[in-house]
């Protein structure tokens, strides 16, 4: 396919689209953090209301997995004729991605706080609000911070895949790279997707670590003993 | 309401049925490409996460693989394949198993590991070797969570099938893919509903078969198990 004086990485053309690739990692960033900011929005009112009538709990989570199932490519295609090829699109459909993990993540952590914390939280009078806010999230929040690294590598992945509905930040470049049958974009864009993942991941191990200085920030679930 | 009726008419087609470019033949390549990548996969993975976790060695290594791997687009995966195997089928193929394989060895490794330490001991007390250990213990108590990797890899295989088009090959893929190229986005749709109910498809099937597959003792036994531990759905989605 290539001719094979290509090499994988041309450093004068990387040096000529320093702007190029930097407005590509701003924009994949953008989708990202509007993507993974919506799909917390949107899992933390589905929580809300699981936990208000239990009963939506298995349509809630049978619903988010359905839609896990549609492949990204598809997705996007479907959102076209109604949102266009636009970052609007882009973001419906990565957000969509993102409430399986974070929905389950927010309920599995939640449900993990232990039940003497939550009646001394009760005993102290402490308003259901303010136990919520006060207790409960920051005990669950090594677990929903584990929902969102996972989130967040798989969003900065998909948003390549948008390359196709004319998005996809750095996706542009791997798309170019492929048309013009040029490896530098390619390799540029490939690298600098891996390269963000790692340091999402990285911050957001980091951030747990930070915000909650009594556990390991493992983002394992440390509920009750098993009876 | 008219695009709707665009969609419908272009899937009630009969041109769109017929031919080595209709739909049952894409469904078919599609089909196809993903159950021998997978069996490829499987293959290659399973024994190694076996191995790896009944020695209770490199299960962490194995973890982080995966992780890195998750973190690698697989749209990029698909063209990087395709600058080294040329356009077609053979990218295509080449991606699905490299896709395939973290997922796979981390699923079968953490599964077999994460057999109670008890039920080992048990065995290995009763004189079992390590081999009948492995396979009349282990495997069989590890069996849903090393399905649900297979089950999870699929649909993960099946759905980058999908975007293969873009290196030129088939699949039903291709509908969306040339109906996105050329704005005919009712092509573009209904192409796009053919991928999902395929997907969602393929996970209802594997669902059925791994429920058929797992024996009842240790479906019993799984089932209070599976409700704490966080399941192994977080492949990178194509």
């Amino acid at each position: 396919m290539a001719a094979a004086e290509d090499p994988w990485v041309r450093w004068d053309w990387v040096a000529d689209h320093g702007g190029d690739i930097g407005a590509a990692v701003v924009d994949h960033v953008a989708l990202t953090l509007g993507s993974l900011l919506a799909g917390l929005a949107v899992s933390a009112l589905l929580v809300a209301a699981v936990r208000r009538w239990p009963r939506l709990e298995t349509p809630v989570l049978a619903g988010a997995g359905l839609l896990y199932t549609v492949p990204s490519v598809a997705l996007f295609a479907l959102l076209v004729p109604w949102t266009g090829l636009s970052p609007t699109s882009a973001v419906i459909g990565l957000t969509t991605y993102n409430l399986l993990v974070l929905v389950r993540s927010i309920v599995l952590g939640l449900e993990a706080v232990p039940g003497e914390v939550e009646e001394a939280a009760r005993g102290m009078g402490m308003t259901p609000a303010a136990r919520l806010w006060r207790v409960e999230v920051p005990l669950a929040l090594p677990v929903i911070a584990g929902g969102l690294r996972v989130a967040a590598v798989t969003t900065i992945g998909l948003v390549t895949v948008s390359a196709l509905i004319g998005q996809g930040g750095l996706g542009q470049l791997i798309l170019d790279g492929l048309v013009r049958d040029f490896r530098t974009p390619l390799v540029v864009g490939t690298t600098l997707s891996v390269v963000l993942a790692m340091a999402a991941d990285g911050a957001l191990v980091a951030a747990t670590r930070l915000l909650t200085p009594w556990s390991a920030g493992s983002g394992r679930i440390r509920g009750r003993p098993a009876p | 309401m008219s695009f709707l009726f665009e969609v419908v008419r272009w899937l009630t087609d009969l041109a769109h049925w017929r031919g080595s470019d209709g739909i049952p033949a894409r469904l078919a390549e599609q089909a196809a490409m993903s159950g021998a990548s997978v069996l490829v996969a499987c293959l290659v993975a399973v024994p190694v996460g076996l191995v790896l976790g009944h020695r209770r060695k490199g299960v962490a290594l194995a973890v982080n693989v995966s992780n890195v791997g998750r973190a690698v687009p697989s749209f990029a995966l698909l063209v990087l394949a395709a600058e080294v195997f040329g356009i077609g089928a053979a990218p295509a193929f080449v991606a699905l198993v490299a896709l395939a394989i973290p997922p796979l060895v981390t699923g079968s490794c953490v599964g077999v590991q994460s057999v109670e330490a008890e039920v080992v001991e048990a065995a290995s007390g009763m004189g079992m070797s390590g081999r009948q250990l492995l396979w009349r213990v282990e495997l069989p108590v590890a069996l849903p969570q090393v399905l649900g990797a297979v089950r999870t890899t699929t649909v993960q295989v099946v759905a980058t099938a999908s975007l293969a088009a873009v290196v030129a090959w088939g699949g039903l893929g291709r509908f969306v893919i040339d109906g996105l190229a050329r704005r005919d986005f009712a092509m573009a749709t209904a192409g796009a509903l053919l991928v999902a109910l395929l997907a969602m498809g393929t996970e209802v099937l594997l669902g059925g078969i791994t429920r058929r597959l797992v024996p009842v003792g240790v479906q019993a036994g799984a089932a209070g198990q599976n409700a704490s531990a966080p399941t192994t759905r977080q492949g990178s989605r194509p």
